[in-house]
């Protein structure tokens, strides 16, 4: 049997749960990418490879993030509003870095204002309207944001990465686990540190991040 | 309680949609007198709905959100029907369960939050409608009265199924024909305040909602009660304009109409002995708290 690979999508309309698939979790040091398991550093260097190259690499804190629940929260705002400022400074005029709250988990019914807004019920419109090509979930609730990522490898070619504070997701193209404000702090070095090596992705898509 | 516990982190404020800055700078948590005059200056009291135009369930809904006492902590449990296009909108926690129930939900939802939650205060308020209470949720509903758990149940009677489009239920007066039921009820409307009542409820009221005052204090009555006694039941009539055929404009007269003395409205109140002296301790603390005011407003202007 060939190893199920976790990749952007369209995939289809009920993309399969990885985990179902076959995918692991990573064991504490290392992260997955694409569904392989790999040392944690170069799920780093991937991760900063893609918000390099993208041409909307985005971040959606979630309500674990987003509201001041305790000093540790509050902390990793302070870490993630770094890693945006940091990603803001290394990408070229061409693209546009954007930071998008996802501030609870409510279906917004009967419309979501995607320009300043996600929901994970209804992800994949918040993606297209801002033609993003490449995300990271933090601070979003295990199940929550497995059901974004599933909905949004089903309709979008988004490149997903997960920075999450458990066991890590089988659902997101590459994967942390563990997250703490030193990890983020890390994958903003690594932005730093591959500033104007990588080239920016040439892809164009005609409806946001869809194809 | 207060809003303390609902900071923004101040690097997340200025990407936050207006809403939760609203929340966190203006909502009505906290404020010791919250009650229906704050609606229209607060957006967590329904800013928008998505019900039709002038459906009197919206202004229910907004009078039931700004008079639970204890809103930070306050689960609403939720049930298929019109309302449920408003709970998206609602800055309450609340669970949409399974059409008709609603009740068991609440049941292992309030025994839970009280083991988990040992030393706080933690209401549990059912808003549902007819079809979800009286009809295919009617075991549930019951089930609930007889265990005597301690939540209030609301239910919103539109005396039909509108979300659907109109078909019989049970709280369907006798002899109307709705767009999915031609032949006409054949039998009388279901007495549920009086089977609430049978069934254990210590606090009971069948009234309209074209007073917001009177909806206001039976909401308060009804999760107090609920809170220290057991379970209460609210059967509030909020008319389906569409389906009886009135516009926009003529929801609150349709109510003044039906409150009546004399007609099927009539405001019904049925008050078992533990609360009615429950009730009559929390309005005694009322007034002295009032009148403490008075005494300070007094002695500042003095
Ligand atoms: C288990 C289940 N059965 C049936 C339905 C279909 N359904 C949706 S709304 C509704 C009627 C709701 O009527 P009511 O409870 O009176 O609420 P209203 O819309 O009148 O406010 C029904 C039968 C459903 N959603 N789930
Ligand atoms: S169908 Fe009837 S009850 Fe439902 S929103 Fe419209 S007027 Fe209100
Ligand atoms: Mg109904």
């Amino acid at each position: 049997m060939t190893q199920y690979k976790v990749l952007p999508g369209p995939e289809h309309f009920l993309p399969p749960a990885a985990a179902s698939m076959g995918i692991r979790l990573p064991n504490p040091g290392e992260g997955h990418i694409n569904g392989v398991i790999v040392p944690e550093e170069q799920a780093y260097e991937e991760a900063a490879r893609q918000f390099l190259m993208a041409k909307v690499p985005t971040i959606f804190p979630g309500p674990l993030v987003l509201w001041a629940w305790n000093e540790k929260a509050a902390k990793k705002a302070t870490a993630i509003r770094h890693l945006y400022e940091t990603l803001k400074e290394c990408v070229t005029p061409q693209q546009r870095a954007m930071l998008i709250p996802m501030p609870d988990y409510r279906p917004k019914y009967p419309k979501i204002n995607p320009e300043v807004e996600i929901n994970p019920n209804h992800p994949n419109l918040t993606i297209w309207h801002n033609k993003i090509d490449c995300c990271m979930f933090v601070g979003v609730h295990c199940h929550q944001a497995n059901l974004s990522l599933k909905i949004i490898r089903g309709g979008t070619s988004c490149y997903t990465i997960a920075m999450c504070a458990q066991a890590g997701h089988e659902d997101a193209m590459l994967s942390f686990r563990d997250a703490s404000v030193e990890k983020i702090m890390k994958l903003a070095e690594w932005v730093r540190k591959l500033k104007g090596t990588v080239k920016v992705s040439q892809v164009v898509s005609k409806s946001g991040a869809s194809n | 309680m207060s809003k303390e516990r609902i900071k923004i982190a101040p690097e997340f404020y200025d990407i936050m949609p207006p809403e939760y800055q609203d929340l966190v700078n203006r909502a009505t948590y906290g404020k010791e007198d919250r009650g229906w005059k704050d609606i229209g200056s607060a957006k967590e009291l329904i800013e928008e709905h998505s019900l039709c135009a002038g459906c009197p369930e919206s202004m229910a809904f907004r009078y039931i959100l700004a008079s639970l006492p204890n809103p930070e902590d306050t689960v609403m449990v939720g049930s298929t029907g019109c309302t449920s296009l408003v709970f998206p909108h609602v800055a309450v926690h609340n669970i949409h369960s399974l059409f008709g129930n609603q009740n068991a939900i609440a049941s292992g939802l309030k025994r839970a939050l009280t083991v988990r939650f040992p030393g706080r205060i933690k209401d549990v308020v059912v808003l549902a409608g007819d079809g979800a209470t009286v009809d295919i949720g009617l075991d549930m509903t019951l089930q609930a009265w007889f265990r005597q758990e301690k939540f209030t149940t609301i239910c919103f009677d539109n005396e039909l199924y509108a979300n659907t489009g109109g078909q019989e239920s049970g709280l369907m007066q006798k002899g109307f024909v709705a767009k999915m039921a031609p032949v006409g009820k054949t039998f009388d409307k279901v007495r549920l305040p009086e089977i609430a009542r049978e069934s254990g409820c210590h606090y009971v009221v069948q009234c309209t909602v074209s007073k917001p005052s009177l909806v206001e204090k039976v909401i308060r009555n009804a999760v107090h009660v609920a809170r220290e006694i057991g379970p209460t039941y609210l059967q509030l009539y909020t008319p389906c304009i569409l389906e009886i055929g009135k516009n926009s404009m003529e929801g609150l007269q349709e109510m003044r109409d039906s409150e009546k003395p004399t007609e099927r409205f009539a405001f019904k109140e049925f008050v078992s002995e533990p609360a009615k002296q429950l009730l009559a301790e929390l309005a005694a603390k009322d007034k002295e708290k009032k009148a403490a005011a008075k005494e300070q407003l007094a002695a500042q202007q003095a």
